[in-house]
């Protein structure tokens, strides 16, 4: 025996969780302990990236291993906010939510939802995947790239040469492919950090 | 250095995805720098090389992908693990091996989308092989590949009373989700390069 304390997960403060898929924001309660502010040394605070993420127990937590996380930063804000060609960024949004929501992640399908509504617009379609999963109709273009989110997103792994041709046949180039790819596997990434280390919650309202 | 995904994907160097992946050139940079910090870290905290490659060969077995199966496998036998070690890595693989996402939603109207499915327990031969630590590491691991949504609390005490730090159990989960995202980069991508236009 080491002699080492053995840690112990932490109890959320009393709060309401969410039993829907939601556009509403969210907040997220850790199950373990994230650093603090005092704890953050420059290299922490670098591997954040955006400064204000430092208010964030998410990324606090995250920050522990600060290289992956800079990397895992890095990576997620090319796929979604770099404008070159491409994919638009709704439907980048779009391969996300598809994810978040076949894979269960409340929290994540929140975030990115409200992003694919935001900038496709398209309000009642965004809100139709959240309440009827990803087999919800939406248009050949978006139905094409919720089946390929679905398709990478499943294990054992579905994707195939008819995915390809079905986001062809919806007007994506290759270059959009790739974001589509790209988005809908970096939320398999991203949902299984979010739902393993802690938990969504229900804004309270503010007085 | 070698570009993993490249690598794993056949990807040739002028190709057409080749310059596809070019247009995303911070993500195709950092996709690689998340391989190098987990495999190659600067500092390996509690969580060895032999540790982190036992994990990957795992996920990557339960993913069963040929390319990146095989590219873990050997990384497994080159970080030098024990054979009896890979060996039950593969057989605690072929164990563990079932169909996802399953899971469980919070009590309310989203459950009658509740699924169950296997919740994996390193039987007690292996168990005894690998140590109570890594054990309970491929049992966390199960779980964030096939049914992440069944995560609570005591996924993670489990990890702590198995030794696992909290600083620890960030880098195991950032490893394991890593590589949900980078062998679905590489099975996309094949598919892609497969499929010209």
């Amino acid at each position: 025996m080491t002699g080492q304390m053995t840690g112990k997960t932490l109890a959320p403060p009393p709060h309401t969780e969410p039993t829907v898929f939601t556009r509403d924001q969210l907040d997220w309660l850790p199950w373990i302990e994230p650093l603090t502010e005092a704890e953050l040394t420059p290299r922490h605070r670098e591997s954040l990236v955006d400064a204000a993420r430092a208010k964030s127990d998410y990324f606090r937590l995250l920050a522990r291993d600060p290289d992956i996380l800079e990397s895992r930063t890095r990576t997620d804000k090319d796929i979604f906010y770099n404008p070159q060609a491409g994919a638009p960024r709704a439907d980048r949004e779009l391969a996300a939510a598809a994810t978040s929501r076949l894979n269960g992640c409340i929290y994540c399908a929140s975030v990115h939802a409200r992003h694919a509504a935001v900038y496709s617009k398209r309000e009642a379609d965004v809100q139709k995947l959240l309440d009827e999963g990803v087999s919800a109709d939406l248009d050949p273009r978006w139905n094409a790239i919720v089946a390929a989110s679905v398709a990478l997103t499943s294990i054992p792994l579905d994707f195939g040469p008819e995915h390809i041709d079905r986001l062809r046949a919806a007007g994506l180039d290759d270059l959009a492919i790739v974001d589509v790819i790209n988005a809908a596997s970096f939320f398999n990434w991203a949902n299984r950090l979010m739902l393993s280390l802690g938990e969504p919650a229900v804004q309270k309202a503010t007085p | 250095m070698t570009d993993i995904i490249d690598k794993l994907a056949g990807i040739a160097p002028g190709s057409a995805l080749d310059r596809a992946r070019d247009n995303r050139p911070e993500a195709r940079k950092h996709a690689q720098t998340s391989y190098d910090v987990l495999f190659s870290p600067r500092d390996f905290g509690g969580f060895p090389l032999v540790e982190r490659c036992a994990v990957a060969a795992f996920v990557a077995a339960l993913h069963g992908q040929p390319e990146t199966h095989d590219f873990y496998k050997q990384k497994l036998a080159d970080a030098g693990a024990a054979p009896e070690l890979a060996v039950a890595i593969a057989s605690e693989a072929m164990e563990a091996h079932t169909h996802g996402p399953y899971g469980h939603y919070p009590a309310g109207p989203l459950t009658i989308e509740d699924h169950s499915g296997l919740n994996y327990a390193v039987a007690p031969t292996p168990r005894r092989m690998m140590g109570d630590r890594l054990a309970a590491a491929l049992e966390h691991t199960h779980m964030l590949v096939f049914h992440p949504r069944d995560a609570a609390p005591p996924s993670l005490q489990a990890l702590l009373d198995a030794g696992w730090s909290t600083t620890d159990i960030v880098t195991l989960s950032q490893l394991v989700s890593f590589l949900a995202f980078q062998i679905r980069v590489v099975a996309g991508l094949k598919v892609l390069n497969a499929r010209p236009q």
